[in-house]
């Protein structure tokens, strides 16, 4: 017999080797495809979720059924609830500014926490700490990321209040905007100071070596080479730590005190207040028989707008980190 | 005497004279590294914060009733509530997470780094990824109530009393919400593993499915269960998930032992959802409760951490070396 008698297994001749060997190959390869192509099932069926029910929501304002009408106490809702003074689902209420305001003010607080403190930690540990220092000292961060949210939102709500805000600011409500910000920058730190400290480390040493050949002090160099060398890394840790900051809810749902989930419309942050995420929570937290089918679909509707705002964040971001990828 | 001479100007001379007389000292520089030394410690004063507050508000319930706090459920008065139903949530919760996330996860990698074509559909999937990591738990929550309380009733259970709100279905949530994390640390793992590694195993005739199993998991397998360690913590600290697919943050009626698997089909609790539950009680008694569930959950949470963190230390100094 000779070897072009040999039986061809997938077109590649003798060295295909054995048809069962082959079969296996192909199998392994359809299961790994397979669960990869899961998490683009997940996406789907994460955006189907919601546009199913916050769609309903938004139809159901403008036509309501006479389920919805009974509900409301025989008037329409109408698409003005949309607009109002505050957000109170079991008023009719939807007013999706004071969320939004509340969301945004949460953010701010957070990430003028996060900000210099991640970032400054970042640098450190990038350019000063030497490997014996950073390994000593880079796991501060670590534990830090690796606390719950729940357990800083019970932090935000006994320390942070009492200690910090209602000392400093004497009309400070015992729940508040400002504690729940703090509590969530806090979360946000580690995040930050990782995505940068990437950045920065990704930054060729070719360049501070030029700089310190030119005679720059460490500062300088830090201050005007490392630091434009890696500003899209930067820019991206602000990104992505502002799009964890919108969507964190345990502190917020703990420490910003919005009960029964109906919050009065406020930018002032020592009052109470909820955003987004807590608004969501609380609402999911009532109790079953109170619920009016119209607000528990607005938990979907609040919940698409979270998903739209953080998802523009996270691709911007990804644009960011992309561009450090390509340039070192 | 001037050091420099000729091409610089007579105000950078004397600035870089005055520098390098100075002995070394230099004031700005020493202010820039002490602030940025300071944000760091910042951090740590936090967590050294944190962890008093929580520890001294715990001691009189984790000093003088440890083993009844961990055997009891919630009640109606703080002084005879424990956090039992919250621990065994939290452990079917990561059982599922093992059980799901990690084989589906690894798999996910390996077709990323081994198998995907430079395609369209790779980068779409390898950008859908990561911006599944970017999505806010409570999102997960909405989809965990959707898919598996709404549309599978719950999965396994009677749907007239548990409103699908059963144990299996949040754990099933969590498993999402941590896949993400895990196919990125684990790609990036494999990503690691040296090319002449897999030229050799190639070289004598090992097919592709071969060459993953015999050489690139084990020696990705630090970096993968470090990744995968670090998001299991994760899930098993997340409370918005859990809160939107109904778990219970009050009372939970239920008999069901530790490893009782009827408790799948039933409602449920997690230690995150516990201590909701507690810090949302009024009156100063159920602090110390909190603060002690708080303290039980940190030592799960942070010991799965520590481990990733020593696994990583450990095989990195080792390959340098």
């Amino acid at each position: 017999m000779t070897t072009t008698a040999l039986p061809d297994a997938g077109g590649e001749g003798i060295l295909s080797g054995n048809r069962r060997r082959h079969n296996r190959e192909r199998v392994i390869r359809y299961a790994v495809t397979g669960a990869a192509l899961t998490s683009i099932g997940i996406t789907i069926a994460i955006v189907a979720s919601l546009i199913f029910r916050a769609g309903q929501f938004l139809i159901h304002l403008v036509n309501p059924t006479e389920v919805d009408l009974e509900e409301a106490g025989g008037e329409a809702v109408g698409l003005g609830a949309l607009w109002g003074d505050q957000w109170a689902p079991r008023f009719f209420e939807f007013d999706i500014k004071t969320l939004l305001v509340g969301s945004i003010v949460v953010t701010i607080v957070a990430m003028a926490v996060a900000t210099p403190i991640g970032l400054g930690a970042a640098v450190y540990l990038s350019e000063y700490a030497n490997s014996t220092v950073r390994k000593i000292l880079k796991p501060i961060l670590e534990v830090l990321a690796g606390i719950p949210s729940v357990v800083l939102g019970f932090f935000a709500l006994r320390w942070i209040s009492p200690n910090l805000v209602q000392n400093i600011f004497s009309g400070a409500e015992g729940q508040n905007l400002l504690a729940a910000g703090l509590g969530v920058g806090l979360l946000t730190i580690p995040l930050v100071a990782s995505i940068s400290e990437d950045a920065m480390r990704a930054v060729p040493n070719s360049l501070r070596e030029a700089s310190a050949g030119l005679g720059a002090r460490k500062m300088s160099t830090t201050l005007s080479v490392v630091l434009p060398a890696a500003i899209s890394g930067l820019v991206a840790a602000f990104i992505v730590g502002t799009s964890r900051a919108i969507g964190e809810t345990m502190v917020v749902f703990l420490a910003a005190g919005a009960s029964g989930n109906q919050a009065l419309f406020t930018t002032n942050p020592l009052e109470r207040g909820s955003t987004m995420t807590a608004a969501m929570a609380s609402q999911a937290s009532g109790t079953d028989g109170t619920i009016s089918e119209l607000g528990f679909n607005s938990l979907f509707f609040v919940g698409f707008v979270l998903f739209a705002i953080t998802l523009t964040l996270n691709l911007i971001a990804d644009r960011f980190v992309r561009r450090v990828r390509q340039a070192y | 005497m001037a050091l420099i001479e000729p091409i610089l100007n007579k105000k950078t001379a004397e600035r870089v004279e005055a520098q390098i007389r100075s002995g070394g000292r230099n004031t700005p520089n020493l202010l820039f590294q002490g602030s940025l030394l300071a944000a760091l410690l910042f951090a740590l004063f936090v967590l050294g914060v944190l962890l008093f507050d929580v520890i001294t508000d715990s001691w009189p319930v984790l000093s003088e009733r440890f083993g009844d706090f961990l055997a009891s459920p919630k009640r109606s008065s703080a002084e005879a509530s424990g956090v039992f139903q919250g621990l065994r949530g939290t452990f079917w919760i990561g059982v599922a997470v093992i059980l799901l996330t990690f084989p589906l996860g690894i798999a996910a990698a390996v077709y990323l780094e081994e198998y995907a074509p430079d395609s369209r559909l790779t980068r779409l999937i390898d950008i859908n990824i990561r911006n599944l990591a970017g999505v806010p738990s409570v999102v997960y929550g909405i989809l965990g109530f959707t898919l598996f309380v709404s549309l599978f009733n719950g999965v396994l259970g009677d749907r007239e009393i548990t409103l699908g709100r059963t144990t299996t279905a949040g754990a099933l949530t969590l498993a999402i919400l941590a896949l993400p994390v895990v196919i990125i640390t684990s790609a990036e793992a494999i990503r690691a593993v040296p090319d002449s590694l897999k030229e050799a195993a190639y070289g004598v005739g090992a097919t592709k499915s071969e060459v993953i199993r015999s050489h690139i998991l084990p020696y990705a397998a630090p970096g993968i269960l470090t990744g995968t360690l670090l998001s299991l913590a994760r899930a098993l600290g997340e409370a918005a998930p859990l809160i939107l697919v109904g778990a219970v943050q009050g009372r939970l009626g239920s008999r069901t032992g530790f490893f009782g698997l009827e408790q799948l089909g039933e409602r449920f609790t997690a230690m995150p959802i516990i201590i909701t539950g507690y810090a949302k009680e009024p009156g100063s008694d159920w602090i110390p409760v909190t603060a002690a569930a708080i303290v039980i959950l940190l030592l799960v949470v942070l010991s799965f951490n520590a481990a990733a963190v020593l696994l990583r230390n450990r095989f990195e100094s080792k390959r340098e070396g």
